[in-house]
């Protein structure tokens, strides 16, 4: 039965404790021994939350027993991204500087989740302040791919995707910035989805790039992910950059999966050169696949794409070396060198010298470089002229077409330490993914077949206008349903790295 | 045009990161690639072009002047890696910055 | 040197300003009056224990956010209207990056090159008196149009306490502890443009500049403007050109300048000592002072040689401000009159004079004079009583004149028992002694202690004789054609009525009785 608990959809477990099958304390402990099981292997938790999930898990129970009302998700277990404040359990952000921190107030998702009744299992392993594409430049050690535990699960939301894609949790959630959540879920095989940008609240989530970080869903169905978009949506008086406008309507959209009649875009831009050809040929299925199932693809260039990797790498990194400068010894976290001897200053530079890991020290570096006085209009300042190029670019193409799509990521899940010390070959697994993240619009992947010559998955990237996700999550769940009906089985169900 | 080291020192010193002469070494040459790459943004002919600083567009988001319950002194200070009468101990701070 | 105390060398006032052109610059901080911070809910309110005014936001802990206050927002533009500035249609706030442990996220959310307002100016009118120090006020008063450059809106930051140190001073100090109550209150910076032409004047400009921006700021009502609890400071920038060279000097920012007086005593000596340094052939160097009230003088703080660069950028976590022109002309119409328009219309009204009217605002007693005359005294009364009689006996118990124990209705009593005959003036000092020694009400204190004039034709009648009687040979004298010999005699009278008759009755009644009219 345990095994059976934690191989069900979100959604099916959602059914099953509303209708008294199970109790949402068989879910949890199901669940949690799971996690004991295969997450050595795995290491998808940097905290698992065992008294605090039994006790939420309780709570359930007891509403239920009492006639109260209970939410889609309730009783739901969940793996939360270490970069959600938790007023219960300590948030590192995968960072040594942060170690052992524990916030004295919760993210309003956090909030959200508790109030909803999702159970919180634990904080998931991610690169160090959400800079990185494997989970590499965590502090505490990478997570591993459940398809090949020699593989990287993908970053910097590599944790959750990793304990989604091993069964520890039905749902996870992740920060997607510049590929965050996308990237690792095609990489596991798992659907990740970035909201537009505003669509929910950024309080309580240690900031990377402001103008960039989206919380998002991870899941194995895209049913799963809408249900779970549904509930932490929505907007927040403590976010000014939260949207005040209606959730669109994603689990709608998920169940009706019909692209009959839709007009999709594939952009050239994004798919060119140093892709894998296996990932190409399942984008090449997938575009066959959507006319098979009535939509008319189309080809729409998006000229200043070429120009976003760069431009994200000026943006974010700015962003970041502001947004990072508060880590300084002086109120919370790690303090090295206070022994009588060191001023504030040398304090501060000596514990972010120790705290922070090599590809944050070079994020803040750049960053402060791009910001500087006489370097500004060309690096910054020059950034956010392109950023405004490609949100046209985007403008344009939806006028033409209701959705675009693209690979999700150039390549498979490449081996931990393949791209550690070349910075730039880790940034381009980023490649396809970071233009919605500079335009705000939504995207997400979903899972669209395994590689031929290694057998690892391939996520299509599907990209909506501005606060039109829904559309997405039609065109997902379309191809989700024909590939799982042609399939005959779960796509994870091929995945052997925790056999 | 290649970033020198120095200016990589003054960089990390801006920051507040202590960098060892290797790691200074090391990041340097990164840094000089990455920034190579970056620089890919000024072929963008973009005269007349106006920057985004927020990709969706809402203005005047604003908070009434309405009192919020705070939180104790002891939340604030319970994580502090040095607490004195109450407030945050800090090393000796030289002059204003 | 950094911490030195010792005085630099000086050029005399007169001459420095003989040979050089100062040019001044003020920028003043004003921490607004409302209730909450700008970013949080957290109360604004000055003091409270240690870091108990705090919240996740102005703490800036991890994951936090600001939404500014509307409210702050309306005071910003409220104070940028009565400087006569243009709003801007659309700006964003700016992070000002710097670490400094006063500073929770190590950058300050401010404004950068998009200020709310903009270009605009603030008269400041000098008086004779004001201008006599410095060899002016022959040609009467002047006026200087004090250009304003920007005002914005942006955060405070917390305070440290220097500890182990002789001097409490950063210099010297062991360790520091720091309180973020303070941090996040909202902060309105207004600076303003080079002010050219002052001449020898100024140190009282600058003067003067200030306490007009603190009545406007009081008058406006969003702020309590206590140069003491530190809601309003001003850092003053001084530099020289030498005389016809058209060459504008460096200029230095004097900090720490905590009252009207100080603002002006750090131009004065910074004239002085950049003179010295000018004449000596050595350069004077771009850097911040800080001002010591106790000797007067100027210390080099931190150079400001390498600028800091603060590596601005649009703060990412708030949207645009686009101040629609509704909202603008609504704050406009709801602006109270000005004091600079309120003073010139209160000096028609009562018909004073400049020099009086800078009296009655040097003395603070404004309001009380307004509120005197609203009762029925005449404005010139008024003003006599409140800045004589009044003035001495608040100056003498060291207390504000408005703290005194007695309400300028009360004033107009006394004015109009005077002028109604039933007082002269030495029986009204003595009543108010008694209003401020808490007896009472005017009336109260005539009756109780039977100060009225006597007025009694009879009783009056009988004391006059009575002191013919006593003086035959003034007597003599009067009937004689000596008229002025009567004020003795009205002495007399004055005396045995211990002061309470009407002295110029008393003389009519004297003289009727000894001179044929």
């Amino acid at each position: 039965m345990d095994g059976e608990l934690t191989r069900m959809t979100a959604a099916d477990l959602a059914a099953a404790i509303a209708a008294g099958d199970v109790s949402a304390a068989e879910v949890t402990e199901a669940h949690l021994a799971r996690i004991e099981e295969a997450d050595p292997r795995v290491r998808a938790f940097l905290h698992v939350a065992g008294d605090q999930a039994r006790a939420a898990a309780r709570a359930v129970d007891e509403r239920r027993a009492a006639g109260g009302e209970l939410g889609p998700l309730a009783g739901v277990p969940l793996a939360l991204k270490d970069v959600f404040t938790t007023i219960d359990m300590p948030t590192t952000c995968g960072s040594a500087i942060l170690d052992g921190w524990c916030p004295p107030y919760d993210a309003t998702i956090t909030r959200r989740l508790r109030e909803a009744g999702v159970v919180l299992l634990g904080k998931t392993n991610m690169d160090e302040f959400a800079m990185g594409s494997s989970t590499e430049n965590s502090a505490f050690g990478p997570s591993h791919n459940p398809w090949d535990l020699d593989r990287v699960p993908g970053g910097s939301s590599g944790g959750s995707s990793a304990a989604v894609a091993a069964f520890e949790a039905p749902l996870g959630l992740g920060t997607d910035t510049g590929g965050s959540i996308r990237q690792p879920g095609a990489v596991c095989g798992v659907v990740g989805v970035k909201p537009t940008y505003g669509g929910n609240s950024r309080y309580g989530v240690v900031a990377f790039a402001s103008s960039l970080d989206t919380p998002g869903p991870l899941a194995r169905t895209v049913l799963d992910a809408a249900l779970l978009h549904e509930v932490i949506s929505g907007h927040d008086p403590c976010d000014s950059t939260s949207v005040d406008a209606p959730v669109p309507p994603v689990v709608a959209a998920a169940r009706q999966a019909d692209v009959s009649g839709m007009v999709i875009g594939v952009v050239p831009e994004l798919g060119g050169e140093g892709i894998q050809p296996g990932v190409l040929a399942k984008f090449n299925e997938s575009v066959e696949l959507l006319e098979s199932l009535g939509a008319k693809v189309t080809e729409v260039s998006c000229p200043h794409f070429s120009y976003a990797l760069p431009a994200y790498y000026l943006i974010a990194p700015s962003e970041a070396s502001s947004n990072l400068a508060r880590f300084d010894a002086m109120r919370y976290g790690l303090r090295v060198g206070d022994d009588g001897t060191h001023s504030a200053e040398e304090v501060m530079a000596l514990t972010r010298e120790q705290g922070f890991g090599a590809e944050v020290k070079r994020r803040i570096m750049l960053g402060t470089y791009a910001l500087s006085s006489g370097y500004y209009d060309a690096y910054y300042g020059k950034a956010q002229q392109v950023r405004t190029l490609i949100i046209r670019d985007f403008e344009a193409a939806f006028e033409r077409v209701d959705v675009l799509i693209s690979p999700t990521t150039p390549t498979t899940a490449f081996r931990l330490g393949e791209r550690v010390d070349d910075p730039i070959a880790m940034y381009l697994a980023d490649l396809y993914t970071i233009p919605a993240d500079l335009a705000g619009n939504a995207a997400l992947s979903v899972p669209c077949g395994l590689a031929p010559e290694d057998g690892l998955p391939v996520g299509l990237q599907v990209m909506a206008p501005v606060l039109a996700d829904d559309r997405m999550y039609r065109v997902a769940a379309a191809v989700e349903a024909a590939l799982d009906a042609r399939r005959g089985y779960p796509l994870l169900n091929d995945a052997r790295g925790l056999a | 045009m290649p970033i020198a080291r120095d200016d990589v020192a003054h960089l990390a010193r801006l920051s507040r990161l202590a960098l060892g002469e290797e790691e200074l070494d090391h990041l340097a040459a990164q840094l000089d690639v990455i920034i190579a790459a970056v620089a890919k943004v000024q072929e963008v002919a973009a005269d007349g072009i106006p920057p985004t600083s927020h990709a969706v567009p809402l203005v005047n988001v604003f908070r009434e002047d309405v009192l919020v319950e705070c939180l104790s002194a002891d939340a604030v200070l319970s994580q502090a890696p040095a607490v004195e009468q109450q407030r945050f101990r800090v090393p000796r701070i030289l002059a204003e910055d | 040197m950094p911490g030195s105390s010792t005085a630099a060398e000086l050029v005399s006032y007169a001459e420095a300003v003989t040979r050089y052109e100062p040019l001044i610059g003020l920028e003043t901080h004003v921490e607004l009056g409302t209730v909450t911070k700008l970013f949080c809910g957290c109360p604004a309110a000055f003091g409270g224990a240690p870091n108990t005014h705090t919240c996740p936001v102005c703490l800036g802990l991890p994951g936090s956010l600001p939404v500014p206050s509307r409210t702050a927002i309306e005071y910003t533009i409220r104070i940028g209207l009565a400087l006569n500035c243009s709003i801007a249609e659309w700006c964003r706030f700016a992070r000002k990056n710097y670490f400094y442990p006063d500073m929770p996220k190590n950058f300050q959310i401010s404004q950068y090159d998009e200020p709310l307002c903009t270009d605009g100016w603030l008269e400041v009118t000098l008086e004779e008196s004001e201008l006599g120090a410095y060899g002016g006020g022959a040609g009467g008063p002047r006026t200087f149009r004090v250009g304003i450059e920007r005002v914005h809106l942006e955060e405070d930051t917390g305070k440290s306490q220097h500890m182990g140190g002789a001097t409490g001073r950063i210099h010297g100090a062991d360790y520091s502890l720091v309180d973020y109550n303070r941090a996040g209150i909202p902060l309105v910076e207004i600076v303003t443009k080079p002010v050219e032409g002052t001449g020898a004047l100024a140190p009282a400009v600058a003067h003067a500049y200030v306490r007009e921006l603190r009545d406007l700021l009081r008058a406006l009502g969003v702020s309590d403007v206590r140069m003491e609890e530190g809601s309003l400071r001003s850092d003053v920038n001084t530099s020289l050109s030498p005389r016809g060279s058209g060459r504008w000097g460096t200029r230095t920012e004097t900090k720490n300048v905590n009252s009207l007086r100080s603002v002006e005593r750090a131009v004065h000596y910074e004239i002085e000592r950049q003179a010295a340094v000018l004449d000596g052939g050595e350069r004077v160097i771009q850097e911040t002072r800080h001002f010591h009230e106790e000797s007067g003088i100027t210390t080099s703080g931190r150079s400001k040689e390498e600028a800091q660069d603060y590596r601005y950028f649009p703060e990412p976590d708030l949207v645009p401000l686009a101040p629609s022109r509704d909202w603008v002309e609504q704050i406009r119409s709801s602006l109270p009159e000005l004091p600079a328009a309120r003073v010139a219309r209160l000096q028609r009204e009562w018909g004073l004079s400049g020099v009086e009217m800078v009296e009655i605002r040097n003395a603070g007693a404004l309001d009380l004079v307004e509120q005197t005359v609203a009762a029925g005294a005449a404005p010139a009364d008024a003003r006599k009583w409140w800045l004589n009689e009044l003035a001495r006996r608040a100056n003498d118990t060291g207390a504000e004149l408005t703290s005194l124990p007695i309400t300028p209705g009360g004033v107009a009593r006394v004015v109009e028992l005077v002028a109604s005959g039933t007082l002269n003036d030495r029986l009204a000092r003595q009543v108010i002694e008694g209003v401020l020694a808490g007896e009472g009400t005017p009336d109260e204190v005539v009756a109780a202690r039977g100060l009225a004039v006597v007025s009694d034709e009879g009783a009056l009648g009988a004391a006059v004789d009575a002191a013919i009687a006593a003086h035959p040979d003034v007597a003599d004298k009067i009937r004689g054609g000596k008229v002025a010999a009567a004020g003795a005699l009205v002495g007399a009278v004055m005396k045995a009525t211990r002061g309470q008759a009407d002295a110029a009755r008393v003389q009519e009644m004297i003289l009727a009785r000894l001179t044929q009219s």
